[in-house]
């Protein structure tokens, strides 16, 4: 097939696949698989511009995700007054000294020469600092978690409307990112792999951890929505009457008033459901437009061709005078940001921050299948990738049930075999996505939909 | 009195930090160094290593069920011991097919080691898969046999002292089969020959063709390595503690934590790199409280637990470390190969 036809035929197949779901399952179902596709595909982009177009491989998605999803409820969450007032000043006088020590360290560590000096220098500022910390910070996490910790016992957050937590997620993970790029960025790349893939765990042991920020895994719920609540609409008049036209034709059918109210009635909590992930969808939608439209601008730019530049041959692109570090840097800042959006969107889908549920299999390694498969280098493979992986993810599970039903089928209803075929129904996704990235990179290496190769 | 003071203190320790953190080391070395053998040898960090991990340990506790159900016990040792090789076998033939099927064809195409890397994650999913298939994803105790060398009460009434110390008979073996693999492995790569031609692979892979090494053989030898010393790790580790496949997926992040404080490609700097994580790892979260206690004079006794990081960061130490080498000496502990 010619390559300008793959991304047609591959977004038809994907659109195909969520109609079925939608006939036969529901549609419920299938818009709420399509939200999650599109976050999906909006890290995707992220870790796209990282590893198609700057080479750099970024093991920490599941990091920066989680930093998305704490922003969603630094920003959302209304502050605990009581907690910033008792002990407020405690972790801000910690927080300084965090801060003041390890400006002096690198300060000590850059500008001192003499080894002996730097050295005790070095542990002096650590063995102060870990008790000035000690000393404010351990009393004060104390009092936090004892305001009520069964609702909050937290320092809470700013108390402003979701959605701009999606912009400060993109600020907060960048900013994390500039961290760790500064520290791991000149490694070769395997190393920046392993040293990413750690750093996300600390990130997600730090927010697990310290339930003064993010209450740890009390998990915070009942965070705000950009969208209506299904209850709301189910009492509006305008979406009664919406409902109504929509279903006219059906409810016209009806022979009497109490059975065309009653079908009315499921009607409106059916469709008040559909109408909110609709919302959703088209938010986060429009966000995934802005991003690829963005994404693709740059990378069309001469800013983007130096980057493919890098890619290729990093030797050439550095006799030309380009500083490659700078660049990496660059680019490795701007997709973690992006990664660190979709984080936040998927904490305003959830409507709540469950740190426990951060595994690096389902945020780093899938995001990675997604633009593998995708086609790396290509931000429509990485949409597609996004969309397919996403949707094979989730309705694996019914296929693998099937398939081992199949497999049992002439087992007794309670053998230990068909028992444990059954039970391990749910260990196959693992099983098909290992496949389905071993057989893309070996027969389809580049991709669903490969980068363009751009000529002159 | 005084001295006795001291006495308690220093059990208490080694109770507490110094044996548990000995046999973890050990457990973390072997593991670390399969890693760092394909490392060495076949170019790339491996990611599936810690799921070879569970794979092999798998299969000891299946075949230690089947030695079990025939009636077939160790005495006093554990009987998963008996089941060792035979697992290591079923391991490194799995090893070898999966190499046949997938690595290979990228190692003929001599494929940067980032895609095999990627490839690795594929053959991780897959083995995850599988372990969670045959044996289930849930924790298992597959230990029997004696349980205690030296037990805390018994040692406490022995010598008169208010601490005791506890030695798990899993702790003494881990630490001599630990030893006896080290050093054979030590033996293989520097007196064989076979030994010294993996090595000259590793070292020039051009050169080594040149003189007439098989690299086939080369591969071969060292997935049997491997996984000789990642099913031994895993099994170390499983009867100390206890089987889990997500657990043991955990050790991965400690394992490249240790192959690069070590200095990666580097066997000895595996070694090392193994123990400096384990010891880190239970020092800096051990409560040093009791210890001080014991030490100090009454007026000085501290407040606080004396703890530098809270157990919760046990995993993150391991990258704490991983990164400050990062920045001090980015070639690791022992030089290793080049960045």
């Amino acid at each position: 097939m010619s390559e300008d036809l793959r991304a047609p035929v591959a977004f038809t197949v994907m659109a195909v696949l969520l109609a079925i779901v939608g006939f036969t399952q529901s549609w419920s179902v299938s818009l709420s698989v399509i939200n999650l596709c599109i976050i999906s595909s909006i890290m995707a982009i992220g870790v796209n511009l990282q590893w198609g177009y700057g080479g750099l491989f970024n093991a920490g998605v599941m990091g920066f995700t989680a930093l998305g999803g704490l922003t969603a409820v630094l920003v959302s969450h209304d502050p605990i007054y009581e907690a910033w007032d008792k002990a407020g000043i405690g972790i801000v006088i910690s927080a300084i000294i965090f801060v003041l020590s390890i400006t002096t360290l690198l300060f000590v560590f850059r500008n001192i020469e003499n080894k002996q000096i730097r050295n005790t220098l070095i542990i002096l500022i650590i063995v102060f600092g870990l008790i000035g910390i000690n000393n404010f910070y351990g009393p004060s996490i104390d009092i936090i978690e004892s305001i009520n910790p069964a609702k909050t016992g937290f320092l809470g957050g700013l108390g402003l409307p979701i959605i701009f937590s999606w912009l400060i997620a993109a600020v907060v993970a960048g900013l994390v990112a500039w961290v760790i790029g500064k520290i791991t960025l000149r490694l070769r790349s395997d190393y920046l792999a392993i040293a990413t893939l750690g750093i996300s765990e600390i990130v997600i042991a730090v927010v697990k951890h310290e339930d003064w920020l993010s209450r740890g895994v009390k998990n915070v719920s009942g965070l705000d929505r950009p969208v209506p609540y299904e209850i709301e609409l189910q009492q509006s008049e305008w979406f009664l009457n919406l409902v109504e036209r929509i279903n006219f034709s059906k409810l016209e059918a009806m022979q009497s008033l109490s059975s065309r109210q009653d079908l009315l009635n499921d009607l409106v909590i059916d469709s008040s459901g559909i109408f909110v992930k609709l919302c959703y969808v088209g938010l986060f939608f429009s966000v995934l437009l802005l991003i690829f439209y963005l994404s693709q601008l740059a990378l069309n730019s001469p800013w983007g061709r130096m980057l493919r530049a890098i890619r290729d041959n990093e030797e050439a692109a550095s006799a030309m005078g380009k500083n490659i570090f700078a660049q990496h840097l660059q680019i490795f800042i701007i997709g973690s940001a992006i990664i660190g959006i979709a984080g936040a969107m998927l904490t305003t889908l959830d409507g709540q921050f469950t740190p426990g549920s951060y595994r690096p299999l389902r945020f780093t390694f899938i995001i990675w299948l997604m633009v593998i498969i995708g086609g790396s280098g290509n931000n429509l493979g990485s949409i597609f990738g996004g969309f397919f992986i996403w949707f094979i993810w989730i309705e694996a599970e019914p296929l693998s049930i099937g398939f081992m039903n199949m497999l049992a089928g002439g087992l007794e209803y309670d053998n230990p075999l068909r028992m444990h075929l059954l039970g391990s129904a749910a260990h196959l996704r693992l099983f098909i996505m290992g496949l389905l990235l071993l057989l893309a990179l070996r027969f389809m290496p580049r991709g669903v939909i490969p980068e363009k190769i751009q000529k002159k | 009195m005084e001295n006795f003071e001291f006495i308690n203190a220093t059990v208490l320790l080694a109770n507490f930090v110094i044996v548990p953190a000995l046999s973890y080391g050990s457990q973390l070395a072997l593991a670390t160094l399969s890693l760092t053998i394909i490392y060495g040898v076949l170019r790339f960090s491996n990611f599936a290593q810690a799921d070879w991990m569970s794979f092999g340990t798998m299969a000891t506790i299946l075949f230690t069920w089947l030695f079990q159900s025939i009636g077939i016990t160790a005495g006093v040792l554990p009987t998963a011991l008996l089941a060792l090789p035979f697992a290591i076998i079923v391991t490194a033939l799995f090893c070898l097919l999966i190499d046949r099927s997938v690595y290979s064809f990228y190692r003929k195409q001599k494929s940067q080691p980032i895609v095999l890397m990627i490839v690795s994650v594929g053959v991780m999913f897959i083995l995850q898969a599988v372990v969670r298939f045959i044996i289930g994803p849930n924790d298992r105790k597959f230990f029997d046999g004696e349980k205690y060398i030296v037990h805390a009460l018994d040692f406490k009434n022995y010598f008169g002292l208010e601490e005791g110390l506890t030695i798990k008979s899993t702790q003494l073996i881990t630490v001599i089969v630990a030893l006896i693999a080290m050093i054979s492995l030590f033996y293989f790569l520097q007196k064989t020959k076979l030994g010294k031609s993996m090595r000259a692979y590793s070292n020039n892979e051009d050169l080594a063709l040149l003189s007439g090494i098989n690299p086939e053989k080369i591969v071969i030898v060292t997935w049997v390595i491997s996984s000789i010393l990642i099913t031994t790790a895993g099994v170390l580790y499983g009867l100390d503690k206890s089987f889990k496949p997500f657990t043991y997926f955990n050790l991965l992040l400690p394992m490249f934590a240790a192959a690069i404080v070590g200095g990666i490609g580097s066997p000895i700097g595996a070694v090392i790199g193994g123990y400096v994580i384990a010891f880190s790892e239970i020092t800096l979260t051990y409560a040093y409280k009791k210890f001080f206690v014991y030490l100090l004079p009454e007026n000085l006794e501290p407040s606080g637990l004396m703890q530098v990081l809270s157990t919760d960061y046990k995993f993150a130490i391991s990258f704490i470390i991983l990164v400050i080498v990062l920045i001090v000496r980015p070639t690791g502990i022992v030089r290793g190969k080049i960045i």
